[in-house]
């Protein structure tokens, strides 16, 4: 029976073979060098498992087919159960291996950590001097992807373009839902999270039109959540941002609120201008004029609160809830202040932003959310840029 | 009556006829089929005159052997819907290629991931491993029943009562569309606003409470009833990774009860913990979710590893290698499974140095977890192996087991995972792991102890046909997926653009085909087996030279399990007491104190149902009412004090006297 | 069962595979109830964390200082303390088996604990009533939630205790009464100890801290 669990076994894994060899695993070829580096670490953990899985498969089927019933040669020896050398051996040995790895783990998800600048373009070339990063604000909307170029001052919907061997620097965050940004040819993914930004520093080496989507379900429009990625040389670029200047219309406010309401299957829009401060209003949830941004609700908080007589501070601050009564917010008559902190002054220097490299407990080192109460700086972005 | 509408409100709440969904041909036919089914069920009950022994022997029992019969029956059914789930996503994704939109639309396909999710986890594989512990471990140990039987009853009850709701979502309203944990804000009252979000959150609340109690249960039974000379080192390999399970079971759901109470509150009261407004965090529910979740993994798989090390000593006909070995790489797995939740979520942001601590904490749990890999593999070694189904399940296990082992600890990996989360490769590896490890380890577990509860053994060759039909469509399966996601194919998609990956899908749906030839012949084995009972009767207690105390007593047990409480001196016990001549007392029967059957936990896991269902629906006056019906009820049990009864001694000289004789009818 | 030279533990006399005698595992409700409270400790434990996580997140709103009534939760701390004491003696009575006086410790201690909830629920709606509901902030929500939750196991205390009382009038001081008397009193006991947690946590440091 083992000799026909092999058979099958094989059986199962030809005709794979035979298709494996048409079809493009763009994990394991990508064009980026982070996503090449995370590909290389993919197959040497493999390799490192390797070592121990296939001497237990073939121990497993040897066995199985050795010490059946039926072959008399085999010894059997009913009572042995123990051997210390043995025991050490069968510890010992995933024990080193998952040194080996822990050590590969430790090393490359610092060096891979999605927050940290690049310090190269590839693995022969280091980033030359005068290299300006291309930086792209990135928001998940129900269910489309809205990019900001802040230093070009355009923005286009679903569809996001960048200079080869050029490192890119993403800020990312999301208008209602969790989403997660992911280019596989590119880089990995991170999730897109509203009210707060993650980070992802990459870089795209070949030129080519690649495939972006949502990683992480968000509803409805979920499956149809996807825009194309053009890696162009700069000269493309320039052309790119400038056909977008020029066929593009004005991204402000009413625009954006009207373009964030839920909905799929978006073809690809061109903003030949941003509205000044637009990707740091929707982080911090007042792209909506009334609106109390989070940096300020955080700063209030940190001087401990509004006080009592601050009902008006909480219609200012609903958020959720504006798709299911599909009111508008209130007129933008009320004045950004609203009930203002009880005291002004400074808080004190004793509360240091977390160091993100607090081994332990919890995974929030990395977000300045509503949770935090890091210092005086309000800014829910990163504490890490 | 009903015209004036705020009197309809106010009785039927948010429930309207629109809530019936006798517009979707799919879910008419289903609830065709489950009507008629039902029909014919209770036909054939009433026409064999079945009522009163269901409701006396079986409903209302105490009995921990039936009340584990019950749990796994449950749990094959919910298989059966948790499955029929799973094949028709495969159908929508091996069809919806290049503009077809395959038959199922985002609102239907995204509540069938939820609930495949959802019921395989919740309702097929925790029933089917609480169901499995529960009839085995007390006989294991020696004891007559569980520390706290009718405790049992009303576990039982609770869990089934969390199906049933779940069941109800089919037919009445809608499921959750928000993937099977159900992560805020999109399960959040002003992005999830149906009734979805509460079917999910009230089934699995009052499952829970079912699934703590059983756990306190089983610990305290484990802990206080072992028979004499059981010291812990001398418990079965399966008693010890149910009491690890157990702990785990008492020391993560109530961190579930109370993040779904946090959610519900939020969706109910309108507070604002995981909102993204007025302070919530979205990013604690995940973290609290995976606290429980993790460890959850580990509820599962770890009673599956327990049978493999009961069925590989038998049907090696040697002891099991490595003992001390294999106990203690079972409580380190217990432990270390509380500090790696985070690697579900490296993609959050954390910083560097928290995914690479809990990227290696995740790496060492495969170190105890290799070393009992090659403790069942030196127990093949010299051994004599009979391949009966069980322990084909175990090779086929070990070997399936150690790809989804290697895939997993890639996925430990942060900066691997970054390329992998949340992609069908992820998917394949739990699949490689789940049916793998806990699957198979239930379907070895059932054949393996079915002759203990039935009297007859299953039969073998549909057994074999299952197991085949499993193990080789579970390739087909689940290998695509792991191709696709490296092709960077994302999870919880319904449709697809790219036409090269439809291939994979069709293969994909092929083997869930097999896997459905599988889980048919599993059911036919039932059938044979049933007609050709005489012929695989069971007569000695021990069809398979075991070595564990359950195999000491007949087949099926008498309602007491042991006439005598068995005395123990080694690892295996019934192996050495066979060994060293034991032989059977035959006299000298005493009258044997039980725990008498009640009704309380039926009709508390009734009132359960029905406030939850008004609760999903806002019918707060049923609610208020069913809410104080089980508190009247727990309190009106309290006050009986009549709980127990002797079984007289005349019975237990009549029942092992037939045992005596059915023994020497054998030799 | 003779082969039994080999086998040195039990040489020179023969192995007793069964017990002659009914066997009585020791009772396991103690235990039994004792991991009930840890899986009850481990909800609490969820809330605090909760409430570490989002005791500060007051959404430009009031802040525990604003709020809280410090001497009020002294006095309704104290209302639980000496419930606690008095359930002792209660309990003492029950140990000397004297029937009417454990009634009238238990009858004391429920009227404490009614002291205790009557006085939360002042706090609770004035606070409602000052526009500080759970909904006004993650802070207020964590808040009503921990505090809430504790005051719905005092009051399912106060029902059981009254059950108790019923049972133990009726039926007297019997073994299956004191065991449940003793469950209660873990169960009590218990709950004492996580609000001197509430109180510490949610009230002091959330006002001075």
């Amino acid at each position: 029976m083992p000799a026909f669990l092999k058979f099958t076994r094989r059986l199962a894994v030809l005709p794979p073979l035979l298709l494996l060899a048409g079809c493009d695993m763009v994990v394991m070829a990508p064009s980026g060098d982070i996503a090449a580096q995370q590909r290389d670490l993919i197959v040497i953990s493999t390799i490192l498992m390797l070592l121990i899985i296939v001497p237990v498969i073939f121990l497993t089927l040897l066995f199985a087919w050795r010490y059946r019933r039926s072959n008399m040669d085999a010894t059997y020896d009913p009572e042995w159960h123990h051997s210390t050398a043995l025991e050490v051996v069968i510890w010992s040995a995933p024990l080193a291996i998952i040194i080996a790895l822990g050590a590969v783990t430790w090393i490359s998800t610092h060096k891979l950590d999605p927050y940290r600048p690049l310090d190269r373009l590839d693995i022969a070339r280091s980033i030359p001097a005068d290299t300006k990063p291309l930086t792209v604000e990135v928001v998940a909307l129900d269910w489309k992807w809205l990019f900001f170029y802040p230093d070009q001052g355009i923005a286009t919907v679903n569809e996001l373009a960048a200079p080869v061997d050029v490192p890119i620097d993403f800020k990312i965050t999301a208008s209602s839902v969790m989403n997660s940004f992911y280019i596989p040819a590119l880089a990995g993914q991170i999730y897109a999270m509203p009210g707060m930004q993650t980070r992802l520093h990459a870089v795209i080496n070949r030129p080519g039109e690649y495939e972006g989507f949502s990683a992480n379900y968000s509803g409805d429009g979920f499956s149809h959540m996807r825009f194309k990625f053009h890696g162009v040389d700069q000269q493309d670029f320039d052309a790119w941002v400038a056909r977008v200047k020029s066929q593009g219309t004005a991204l402000n406010r009413d625009a954006y609120l009207k373009l964030e309401k839920p909905s799929a299957r978006e073809p690809v829009r061109y903003f030949a201008t941003a509205e000044a401060g637009l990707y740091e209003a929707i982080l911090n949830m007042c792209a909506t004029p009334g609106k109390m941004c989070m940096h300020e609700m955080m700063h209030i908080d940190a001087m401990g609160g509004a006080g009592k007589e601050s009902a008006e501070n909480r219609e200012r601050l609903e958020y959720d809830s504006r798709h299911a009564t599909g009111e508008e917010a209130p007129a933008a008559t009320i004045q950004a202040a609203g009930a203002p902190a009880r005291s002004e002054e400074q808080p004190q220097g004793t509360n240091e932003p977390m160091q993100h490299d607090m081994p332990g407990m919890g995974g929030h080192e990395g977000h300045s959310m509503p949770g935090m109460h890091e210092g005086g700086d309000p800014a829910p972005a990163q504490l890490r840029n | 009556m009903f015209s004036d509408p705020d009197l309809l409100k106010f009785v039927f709440g948010r429930l309207t006829l629109e809530a019936i969904p006798y517009h979707e041909p799919i879910l008419v036919a289903t609830f065709l089929a489950v009507a008629i089914g039902g029909i014919a069920l209770v036909g054939l009950i009433t026409y064999y005159r079945f009522w009163g022994t269901l409701w006396r022997d079986w409903l209302t029992s105490v009995d921990h052997k039936k009340i584990g019969i019950m749990y796994v029956i449950l749990a094959l059914v919910m298989l059966l819907r948790g499955f029929a789930d799973a094949i028709m996503m495969r159908l929508q994704q091996a069809m919806a290629f290049g503009g077809a939109e395959g038959y199922l639309p985002p609102h239907h396909y995204d509540q069938i991931f939820t609930a495949h999710g959802v019921i395989m986890i919740f309702f097929m594989a925790m029933p089917f491993v609480t169901g499995l512990m529960n009839f085995v471990v007390p006989l294991q140990i020696g004891a007559r029943d569980v520390s706290f039987p009718f405790l049992n009853n009303f576990s039982f009850w609770m869990t089934t009562a969390g199906a049933i709701i779940i069941m109800m979502s089919l037919f009445v309203g809608e499921f959750a569309r928000t993937g099977w944990l159900a992560y805020p804000p999109l399960s959040g009252a002003d992005y999830s606003p149906g009734v979805g979000v509460d079917y999910y959150i009230w089934g699995l609340q009052v499952a829970g409470i079912g699934t703590t109690l059983s756990g306190i249960n089983l610990i305290a039974t484990i802990v206080k009833m072992r028979a004499p000379g059981m010291t812990m080192m001398k418990m079965p390999v399966f008693t010890w990774t149910s009491l690890c399970t157990n702990v785990l079971i008492v020391a993560t759901f109530p961190v579930l009860t109370a993040t779904l109470a946090l959610l519900s509150l939020d969706r109910y009261v309108g507070t604002n913990f995981f909102t993204n407004d007025l302070g919530g965090n979205p990013m604690m529910y995940v973290n609290l979710i995976w606290i429980w979740g993790h460890p959850e993994v580990y509820i599962l798989v770890l009673p599956a590893f327990g049978i493999f090390s009961e069925v590989v000593a038998t049907f090696c006909g040697k002891r099991l290698f490595g003992y001390a070995s294999m106990v203690y790489a079972t409580v380190v797995i217990t432990i270390l499974s509380y500090i790696v939740w985070l690697h579900h979520f490296f993609t959050m942001g954390s910083g560097a140095s928290v995914n690479a601590f809990f990227g290696i904490t995740t790496m060492i749990i495969s170190i105890p977890t290799g070393a009992k890999m090659f403790n069942w593999l030196f127990t093949m070694y010299r051994g004599r192996i009979r391949y009966e189904v069980p322990m084909l399940w175990t090779v086929g296990f070990m070997v399936t087991f150690v790809i989804g082992g290697m895939t997993g600890v890639l996925l430990a990996v942060p900066p691997a995972d970054f390329v992998l989360h949340n992609s069908l490769f992820l998917i394949a590896h739990f699949h490689n792991v789940i049916i793998g490890g806990v699957v198979f380890g239930l379907m070895a577990g059932v054949v393996y102890w079915f002759p203990k509860a039935f009297g007859f053994r299953l039969d073998p060759f549909w057994g074999k046909m299952s197991f085949w039909f499993w193990l080789i469509g579970f390739y087909f399966a689940f290998m695509p997926l792991y191709v696709l996601g490296l092709m960077g194919v994302t999870r919880r998609v319904s449709q697809f653009d790219d036409p090269s990956l439809q291939i994979w899908f069709v293969i994909a749906a092929f083997g869930a085909f097999l896997i459905a030839l599988g889980i048919l012949s599993m059911l036919i084995q039932l059938v044979v087996s049933f007609i050709k009972r005489e012929e695989l009767r069971d007569r000695t207690g021990d069809p398979w030279d075991a070595r564990t105390l359950e195999w000491s007593t007949s087949s099926p047990p008498p309602d007491y399990n042991f006439a005598f409480t068995p005395v123990v001196h080694d690892q295996d016990s019934w192996w050495d007491m066979k060994k060293r001549g034991h032989s059977r007392p035959l006299g000298g029967f005493k009258p044997i104190h039980m725990p008498k059957n009640t009704g309380t936990g039926v009709i508390l896991g009734a009132a359960s149902v029905v406030f939850a269902f008004a609760m999903v629906w806002y019918m707060w006056w049923l609610a208020g009412l069913s809410f104080l019906a089980m508190v009247a009820i727990a309190i009106g049990h309290t006050f009986n004090y009549d709980r127990d009864f002797y079984i007289p001694a005349e019975v237990v000289v009549e029942t092992e006297g037939k045992r005596t004789e059915m023994l020497a009818s054998e030799v | 069962m003779t082969e039994l030279a080999d086998h040195a533990v039990f040489e020179g006399q023969a192995p007793t595979f069964y017990l002659k005698e009914e066997h009585h595992p020791e009772g396991s409700t103690m235990l039994g109830f004792w991991l009930y409270l840890m899986s009850d400790c481990l909800i609490f434990a969820v809330l605090f964390a909760t409430h570490a996580v989002l005791g500060r997140n007051y959404a430009a709103g009031p802040s525990p200082a604003d709020l809280f009534d410090l001497p009020l939760v002294a006095v309704n701390t104290s209302m639980l303390l000496f419930s606690s004491i008095t359930y002792g003696f209660a309990m003492l009575e029950m140990e000397k088996g004297d029937r009417k006086t454990t009634l009238v410790w238990m009858v004391v201690t429920a009227l404490f604990g009614i002291a205790f909830v009557g006085l939360e629920l002042y706090e609770f709606t004035h606070m409602i009533h000052e526009g500080a509901g759970p909904q006004r902030s993650a802070f207020l929500s964590s808040f009503f939630t921990l505090v809430g939750t504790h005051g719905l196991h005092v009051t399912s205390g106060i029902v059981w205790m009254f059950v108790l009382m019923a049972q133990v009038a009726k039926h007297g001081l019997i073994v299956e009464n004191k065991r449940r008397l003793m469950c209660l009193s873990m169960f009590w006991h218990f709950l004492d100890v996580v609000w001197i947690g509430v109180f510490s946590f949610v009230y002091l440091m959330g006002v001075l801290g």
